[in-house]
């Protein structure tokens, strides 16, 4: 307990950072995701090609060394220069939008084809019927997987400890220049974390219920 | 699926979709060589600045740190898929007792993020007094984690079987641990084959969180390479090389899940009629591989 209490002060604001660096990062992977998938169901090749590619390659890259990009290799290239934390949130992003992409492209696959061919019929263009008919109920079918994947990209915000971002998983290194113990703080970071995926897990739950799409 | 959302296009239509395409290219090419001009600009092309892969050293060590991610990736693998198929079995149990036992760790375990749980091997357990290696901490952190997502998988593929199939195995005299490893588990395990093999990916990825607690495999000697002064400090080349083999490595796993999906749908020993439910296990941990 007094690990805990002692150093609240790292605690508190260490854990809001990581909920900033997890409301940021989720926000930007659902647009940066849904433009993705748009793309991979778009009817011109190009557009399909690009979104595949762009999955493939940030599925099957390590987050860290995302990271490592962003934060190591990226100020060399003199473009916009990111700060420690905005280069976290583009990580985060960049990475988490490739898995929100897959779960909405398979939700689109949900809708029955009758929906957008009533669209169709209706006279609406391909915009309006993804934005108006099938993406509507292909978000409200993905409710579960969709939440599963900001529960990961929650845990993944750990990793930007490992590159100057002083969040929830920077917690421990600050401890231990404090000289406290170690394995204590760390379970109570563990428990932070436990909470934190609870309350997602919970919100998961009710939305499920509450957007269910009846069929 | 696409052609859920447009009807085959018909000539005007063709022709918008030709100039979306035109301009698409145009914008993707732009902005790549926008990017490529920029590594070109900070002088990231130089000679110099890649001349450290011809050095039959830095190869060498080049190979020892993919080596290095290999072995602990594999270590964590095969503990990871006892630990799973332990705690699958655990939480499929008829002791309540076992239950509640294997559902708490399998929830525990799955709720910490894995770079939390190499920290608290690494530097939590020397605190008590435990010996702990960076690799261990890796190794450790990675099974636990990945133990019981794995867990999670062969529980939904053993729920997934038809009753019929333990019924039979008990009607046949087996006992209940013969049923579960002789009859239920071979089975789940074969229709969950690809999930199996996505978490693997995840796993092969997440061995990269051990450059955090210096273990020292792939991105610790591309980070290393890339501060020395004597090649330039190449941490964009190194960085690039570094991806480039991370994507092969997945992508190769991938290859392989595909292939068994595949095999499995023309197999006729995989448990028909399963397919609804294990999509929707599939869909579940598709998300899930966005764990690291």
């Amino acid at each position: 307990m007094d690990v805990l209490f002692n150093n609240l002060d790292l605690f508190g604001p260490f854990f809001l950072r990581t909920i900033e660096l997890f409301v940021l990062s989720a926000v930007g992977s659902l647009v940066l995701g849904t433009v993705l998938a748009m793309l991979r169901v778009s009817p011109v090749p190009v557009f399909r090609a690009v979104g595949t590619a762009y999955v493939t390659i940030a599925r099957n890259t390590p987050l860290t060394l995302v990271f490592a990009f962003f934060v190591f290799a990226y100020p060399l290239l003199d473009i916009v220069k990111l700060d420690y934390f905005p280069a976290a949130v583009t990580a985060l992003t960049v990475y988490t939008a490739a898995f929100i992409c897959e779960v909405v492209r398979s939700g689109i696959n949900t809708v029955p084809v009758g929906q957008a061919e009533a669209g169709r019929a209706l006279g609406l263009t391909f915009g309006q019927i993804l934005g108006q008919v099938v993406l509507p109920q292909a978000l409200r079918s993905v409710v579960p997987p969709l939440i599963s994947t900001l529960i990961a990209l929650l845990k993944n915000t750990t990793i930007a400890a490992g590159f100057s971002v002083a969040e929830a998983g920077a917690i421990r290194s600050y401890l231990s220049e404090r000289g406290e113990n170690q394995l204590v703080g760390l379970l109570w970071v563990a428990l932070g974390f436990i909470i934190l995926v609870a309350v997602l897990s919970f919100v998961q739950r009710s939305l499920e219920k509450r957007w269910s799409v009846a069929r | 699926m696409s052609n859920v959302l447009f009807d085959v296009p018909g000539p005007r239509a063709r022709l918008r979709y030709r100039t979306y395409a035109v301009v698409g290219t145009v914008a993707v090419l732009g902005f790549l060589g926008y990017i490529g001009w920029r590594f070109y600009d900070s002088g990231q092309f130089t000679a110099r600045k890649w001349e450290w892969l011809q050095y039959a050293q830095v190869q060498r060590d080049l190979g020892n740190a993919v080596l290095q991610t290999l072995e602990a990736f594999a270590a964590a693998a095969v503990l990871a898929l006892i630990f799973g198929a332990i705690f699958a079995a655990g939480r499929l149990s008829d002791h309540a007792w076992i239950r509640g036992i294997a559902g708490f760790v399998v929830e525990f375990f799955r709720a910490i993020p894995a770079l939390i749980l190499m920290f608290l091997f690494y530097f939590g357990l020397p605190t008590v007094g435990v010996p702990m290696t960076p690799f261990l901490g890796v190794v450790l952190g990675l099974t636990l984690y990945n133990g019981s997502v794995l867990a999670e998988v062969f529980r939904a593929g053993i729920q997934s079987l038809p009753k019929g199939q333990s019924e039979a195995a008990y009607a046949l005299g087996m006992r209940k641990t013969q049923v579960m490893f002789l009859v239920l588990l071979p089975q789940a395990i074969r229709a969950m084959l690809p999930t199996i093999i996505s978490q693997l990916v995840v796993l092969l990825k997440d061995t990269a969180l051990g450059f955090i607690i210096t273990f020292q495999e792939l991105l610790y000697y591309a980070r290393y390479i890339g501060s020395q002064g004597t090649f330039g400090r190449p941490i964009v080349p190194s960085t690039i090389v570094a991806t480039v083999i991370y994507v092969v490595m997945c992508l190769l796993l991938t290859a392989l899940a595909t292939y068994l999906e595949r095999r499995n749908r023309r197999n006729k020993k995989v448990i028909a009629g399963t397919g609804g439910k294990l999509e929707q296990v599939a869909l579940g941990s598709a998300a899930g591989t966005a764990g690291g």
